[in-house]
């Protein structure tokens, strides 16, 4: 649009540039000589227009016609606006001229024009061409945009497919992925990270849904028994308060399994990575191996701590002291009198590593695997007292700051191989 | 002391009444928040315990943001089961004291609400503490009984400065873990059972009299007698 304005535009005004010219030219001629000198000057140009395309009419006080192309002075040339375009008849053929009417001041009057009809027929064959160009860019748009929805339809329709799916209830789907590595597959593979989280979450409410049906039952059928067995046949009065003061023991106990599995729940669901801080270990660790070191004195075991100054990390303190105490109890409850535990910590280049170690009897490959399930308990653990939820904390804990839980022998080899139980986090 | 208790479940809040009372407290009890509020800035009260959750539009929190609005400096022990720890973040940053999950012993809420009540008015520093013949200078920070020097460690002396500051009242497990080691979380053997019997072996050790006391099922108390 713009261009044809333009393009239009710019004949119109070379047009009128060129009439203007003209009669400027003409009227100097007038100025400068007589009538007679503007009448040659006429038929000079008229003589040199090759392309039959200027007009001119010189009309003298009495209206005689004195040069020029026009037959006789049109009814339009009359009117107040010096500038004019009208219908002519040229050579048996219908035309439009532009004109200018000059007042030559002595009575003679003076049209100088232009035969526009090429210039017309140039103007229309442009405004076809434009059009044309127009409507074909116009219908391959139409094209491009419904190829591009289809592409995207097909490109974003295992997306959809797959939130339908899991808008219906079933979290298993995935946005299939393809090799190109574009937007789609980014958001694909967002999605299905989004969905792996949102699984995982799931999971960790099943989880404690189950230990609670399952592992909290157990506890209090067991204390409900012993209470209802008092009830019923308590001796006398101190038996009866025995049996009331186990019944408080045995709920702290289930209240005390139950608070660890929320708090795993709670750790595993990512919402208290708002308490991170940027922290020490160091101190926390020295703190926690001087808080443990008279236990173990007192069952006669070692603790054994080797601490670097500065253990910089970003985490949350809380969390950190209770993974800790969790796996210090662990090894104090499974060394034997005279063992040693060891707690050891080491700032790698981009991680801390704190090692605990014990004399226990290690654990067997098959059952490294799932310690840290809730509620899992070793075989060879069975004896102990302890909840199972221990080393499920610690994975948790672990995860929650990025970082890993790993089980190794202490003493690879050996009949008693023992435990170490390796808590490796991102350094700040 | 005078005690008031915002509780709106009934049987939890007869207990703690009636285990207040028997301890010699005089407990005023509000069922719902706006209650309390009303109670609390309008009466004096030694110790405010409030329910975290409370119905009536006022809750645990907005009651003592409003008092500690006022300029009222009243004790507040919270009692919630919300148990997260952000929770209890929450409850301490709007102006309570103390922060008690439930399910909780009796013995451990009586012996929190003795220490908030009992707390100096102002803290008055202090550079020696007294207890019987046992004495613990926190200048040069040594301990000695019967004008006989006994050496504990660092954190023994910290240790026995808590106690000795609540001499005559109850000090639970978890209140020393809190105040001593400044531990929220929860050890699960009775670590600090073996720190408090150390201690006590040194200072009793050669006297006639114990001065630490285990109470049965709450926790320890330093005290002459």
């Amino acid at each position: 649009m713009v261009l044809w304005w333009n393009t239009a535009g710019a004949l119109d005004r070379q047009v009128e540039a060129s009439i203007r010219a003209d009669a400027t030219a003409l009227v100097e001629r007038r100025r400068a000589g007589d009538i007679g000198a503007l009448v040659s000057a006429i038929e000079d140009r008229l003589a040199l227009d090759v392309a039959n395309e200027a007009l001119y009419l010189l009309l003298g006080p009495d209206n005689r016609r004195l040069a020029g192309n026009l037959s006789a002075w049109p009814v339009e040339a009359s009117g107040e606006q010096p500038w004019m375009r009208i219908p002519l008849e040229r050579d048996g053929a219908m035309t439009e001229a532009r004109l200018l009417r000059v007042d030559l001041g002595d009575g003679h009057r003076l049209l100088v024009g232009r035969d526009v009809a090429e210039k017309l027929r140039l103007r229309a064959l442009l405004s076809e061409g434009i059009a044309w160009a127009a409507s074909a860019s116009a219908g391959l748009a139409v094209l491009g945009a419904w190829l591009l929805r289809r592409a995207l339809e097909n490109r974003l329709r295992p997306v959809y497919r797959t939130a339908a799916a899991v808008a219906s209830g079933d979290l298993s789907p995935r946005v299939p992925l393809t090799e190109r590595g574009d937007e789609f597959d980014k958001l694909g593979a967002t999605m299905n990270a989004m969905l792996d989280r949102i699984a995982q979450l799931m999971e960790g409410v099943r989880g404690v849904s189950d230990a609670i049906a399952h592992d909290l039952r157990t506890p209090i059928a067991r204390a409900r028994a012993k209470l209802e067995e008092a009830q019923a046949s308590a001796e006398d009065e101190a038996a009866l308060r025995a049996a009331i003061e186990q019944g408080i023991a045995d709920l702290d106990g289930i209240a005390r399994v139950f608070q660890a599995v929320l708090r795993i729940a709670e750790v595993e669901a990512g919402a208290r990575r708002a308490a991170f801080r940027p922290t020490d270990l160091s101190p926390m660790l020295a703190d926690v191996a001087e808080l443990y070191g008279a236990s173990a004195e007192a069952h006669d075991q070692h603790l054994v701590a080797e601490i670097p100054e500065r253990l910089p990390l970003v985490g949350d303190r809380d969390l950190l002291g209770q993974a800790l105490v969790n796996l210090l109890d662990n090894a104090l409850k499974f060394t034997p009198e005279g063992g040693t535990v060891r707690l050891a910590a080491r700032l790698g280049p981009d991680a801390v590593e704190i090692a605990v170690s014990d004399d226990g009897p290690g654990m067997p490959e098959a059952d490294r695997r799932r310690a840290g399930e809730r509620f899992f308990r070793a075989d060879s653990a069975r004896s102990t007292p302890g909840s199972g939820l221990g080393l499920s904390l610690v994975r948790a804990v672990a995860a929650l700051h990025a970082g890993e839980v790993l089980l190794t022998d202490t003493h690879p080899g050996a009949e008693r191989p023992g435990l170490t139980v390796t808590l490796r986090l991102p350094s700040a | 002391m005078r005690i008031l208790l915002v509780e709106d479940d009934a049987e939890v809040a007869r207990f703690v009444k009636k285990g207040l009372a028997e301890a010699g407290h005089t407990v005023e009890h509000a069922p719902n928040g706006r209650d309390g509020l009303f109670m609390a800035a309008s009466e004096s009260f030694d110790v405010l315990v409030l329910d975290r959750m409370l119905p009536g539009g006022v809750d645990g929190v907005r009651l003592v943001e409003t008092l500690r609005g006022q300029g009222n400096r009243t004790p507040v022990l919270f009692l919630s089961a919300l148990n997260a720890v952000d929770e209890r973040v929450k409850g301490l940053k709007a102006g309570g004291d103390d922060y008690l999950t439930k399910p909780f012993a009796f013995a451990e809420l009586l012996a929190r609400v003795e220490a908030l009540g009992r707390r100096p008015a102002a803290e008055v520093p202090t550079t020696r503490l007294k207890v019987a013949d046992l004495e613990l200078d926190l200048l040069s920070r040594t301990v000695t009984r019967a004008g006989k020097k006994i050496d504990v460690q660092p954190r023994e002396f910290r240790l026995l400065e808590h106690l000795m500051r609540h001499a005559g009242q109850v000090v639970t497990r978890t209140m020393l873990l809190e105040k001593v080691w400044d531990y929220h979380f929860d050890p699960q053997t009775n670590v600090i059972d073996v720190h408090v019997s150390r201690l006590r072996h040194k200072l009793d050790k050669g006297f006639e009299k114990p001065l630490i006391h285990t109470v049965r099922n709450a926790g320890y108390m330093i005290r002459a007698d």
